[in-house]
């Protein structure tokens, strides 16, 4: 009952926020939320470290961008083709890298998300080094105009929510069960008879989809897709911002997002600076609060009803 | 004499008398033999233990049975079937299961949640990302019935971190048993535990064998000679013996192979 109403009072003040803060820097926040639940998705309820995961926010930037460049076709079927490239995309990642675990996982998806990198880079359709330009944000459902920021505000809402929703019962389906348990021992999973590459090949797929979902919606927002969406510094930024909100909690990452895009943004005027500053806070995150904001508060609820 | 007895017993006995079987089977780790030419038949419905001296070739026989490794030479037979090729996940969905030296529990996810997973196995829903836990809460029951077998009926909302030792391997077992495995390798049950721990596994071994064939890699000699009715002893990657407890500890070969395990025997 207590988490429901405090969903409630979340939702509330999610759907009151435009009025108080410039509407742009809450859909961005919205996008990484997306983005950084899809990749605690994949690290904290799989095991799972992928570092290249700006492949899957990036190449749906330039689709789901292309598509509405191109086409009529209302925004919300674009957003979702881009989604649904991604997972494509995933899919084939994770049919490359499945075997392969740890450190080693690592490195082959940094090596395939530098590759899709420079494809991008030296496509056509996407604008190379200027990036795409004026992406139109069509109709909704073909019928709504959701040009004004403070309209398209609410779109992004809805697909974060059910994102995040997706998300909470993927974590907790019979399908989540057996993907934790790979997480904890998967030698043990074998010996159960599963096979558990098939397991991560959809996690790896699911996760993918939903970051692409993320990279969609933000170039909607800006109506822009460049190359720094499918940057390493992006693959290596949502790693921080799961970190500090909390691996392996379904709030962390939003936490993290929000954390982080507030972090730059105060930071960005002191230049090069704040990538130190960055680093030094990443540091200390690490060293100090090992599970992550949300982490170290849950931990402490935990400690005082123990008591 | 006993080789050519051997070579008879193989070709004569039908297959379907012994639930695990292997044939010639050897290992070698860059030309080295850490298991050479083992026959070993593990009667249906038996308890077998497999023992020798340290670097006798017992786990590395152990992982070659439950496809760990794969055998550079010989073949495997579960219940007259040759799984020699067949992977891990396969030979579960066999019947063959193993556990693990070290607790193989997972640490995160409650008792519960733990033996679920394992009945998950065969009830065909665990693709299922889009349905809420709820859609196998069928399987509670069972869960709960084997966890109360091995005695963790209280601890159904802990996770298996927080247990002592000797109950992760009671979970371990109750994990192992929601598979309901027709051939059981134990590796070393008792490993690393205390007294005061052994005793109530050795005990709920000996009751989960009963219609089930089990096959022990252990040290602990008291607890072999309280389960197990036959005994094949290894020593450099080969068998030395086989045969009962009493036989097996009487044998000059064995005390030999031992030395400083004689006091034990």
């Amino acid at each position: 009952m207590n988490r429901l109403l405090l969903i409630g009072l979340l939702l509330i003040v999610a759907i009151a926020a435009p009025f108080f803060v410039y509407p742009v820097l809450l859909m961005t926040v919205l996008c990484f939320v997306i983005f950084a639940s899809s990749f605690n998705l994949l690290l904290g309820y799989a095991g799972l470290l992928c570092f290249g995961h700006a492949m899957f926010f990036g190449t749906a930037a330039y689709i789901t961008g292309y598509v509405l460049k191109t086409t009529p076709i209302s925004i919300e079927i674009a957003i979702l083709g881009g989604a649904l490239f991604s997972a494509a995309i995933g899919y084939g990642v994770a049919l490359v890298s499945v075997r392969r675990s740890g450190i080693q996982f690592a490195m082959i998806t940094l090596a395939i998300s530098q590759f899709i990198y420079f494809v991008l880079l030296q496509s056509e359709f996407t604008g190379g080094e200027d990036g795409m330009q004026r992406i139109p944000r069509n109709d909704l459902f073909g019928v709504i105009d959701v040009a004004d920021n403070n309209a398209y505000y609410y779109v992004v809402l809805a697909f974060a929510v059910a994102a995040v929703a997706l998300v909470y019962r993927i974590v907790h389906s019979p399908y989540g069960e057996v993907l934790k348990a790979i997480r904890d021992n998967e030698p043990r999973v074998e010996s159960l008879g599963f096979r558990p590459e098939r397991y991560k090949v959809l996690a790896i797929t699911l996760s993918a989809g939903l970051a692409g979902l993320g990279g969609a919606l933000k170039a909607t927002v800006f109506q822009f897709a460049t190359l720094t969406d499918v940057s390493w510094t992006v693959s290596g930024e949502v790693i921080l911002m799961t970190l500090m909100g909390g691996l392996g909690t379904l709030v962390g990452p939003m936490v993290g997002a929000g954390l982080v895009i507030w972090m730059n943004d105060e930071l960005s005027q002191f230049g090069e600076w704040s990538l130190i500053a960055q680093g030094a806070i990443l540091l200390l995150v690490i060293i100090f609060f090992r599970r992550g904001v949300v982490g170290e508060v849950q931990n402490l609820v935990r400690l005082v009803r123990s008591r | 004499m006993s080789a050519i007895m051997d070579t008879a017993q193989i070709d004569t006995t039908s297959a379907q008398d012994y639930a695990l079987e292997t044939r010639d089977l050897g290992k070698s780790f860059a030309g080295f033999y850490a298991v050479k030419g083992v026959n070993l038949q593990v009667r249906r419905g038996s308890v077998h233990a497999l023992i020798g001296p340290n670097g006798a070739g017992k786990t590395t026989c152990f992982n070659l049975l439950t496809k760990t490794l794969s055998p550079t030479t010989g073949k495997v037979f579960l219940e007259g079937r040759d799984i020699t090729r067949l992977r891990t996940a396969q030979v579960a969905k066999l019947g063959l299961v193993r556990s693990f030296q070290i607790s193989a529990t997972f640490p995160h996810l409650t008792c519960l949640e733990n033996v679920r997973v394992a009945l998950q196995s065969d009830y065909g829903k665990s693709f299922r990302f889009w349905s809420p836990i709820s859609a196998v809460s069928e399987l509670n029951a069972r869960a709960v019935e084997l966890l109360e077998r091995v005695g963790l009926a209280n601890a159904l909302d802990l996770t298996a971190a927080e247990l002592s030792y000797g109950k992760k391997r009671a979970l371990e077992i109750a994990t192992t048993l929601a598979l309901d495995p027709k051939v059981l390798l134990l590796d070393e049950p008792t490993a690393g535990m205390g007294h005061e721990d052994i005793e109530p596994i050795t005990k709920m071994i000996s009751e989960v064998s009963d219609g089930r064939t089990i096959l022990i890699v252990e040290h602990n000699l008291s607890v072999v000679a309280t389960l197990c009715e036959r005994i094949t002893v290894l020593q450099h990657g080969e068998v030395l013996t086989e045969g009962t407890y009493d036989e097996v500890a009487n044998d000059p070969d064995v005390i030999t192979a031992y030395m400083g395990g004689v006091d034990e025997l």
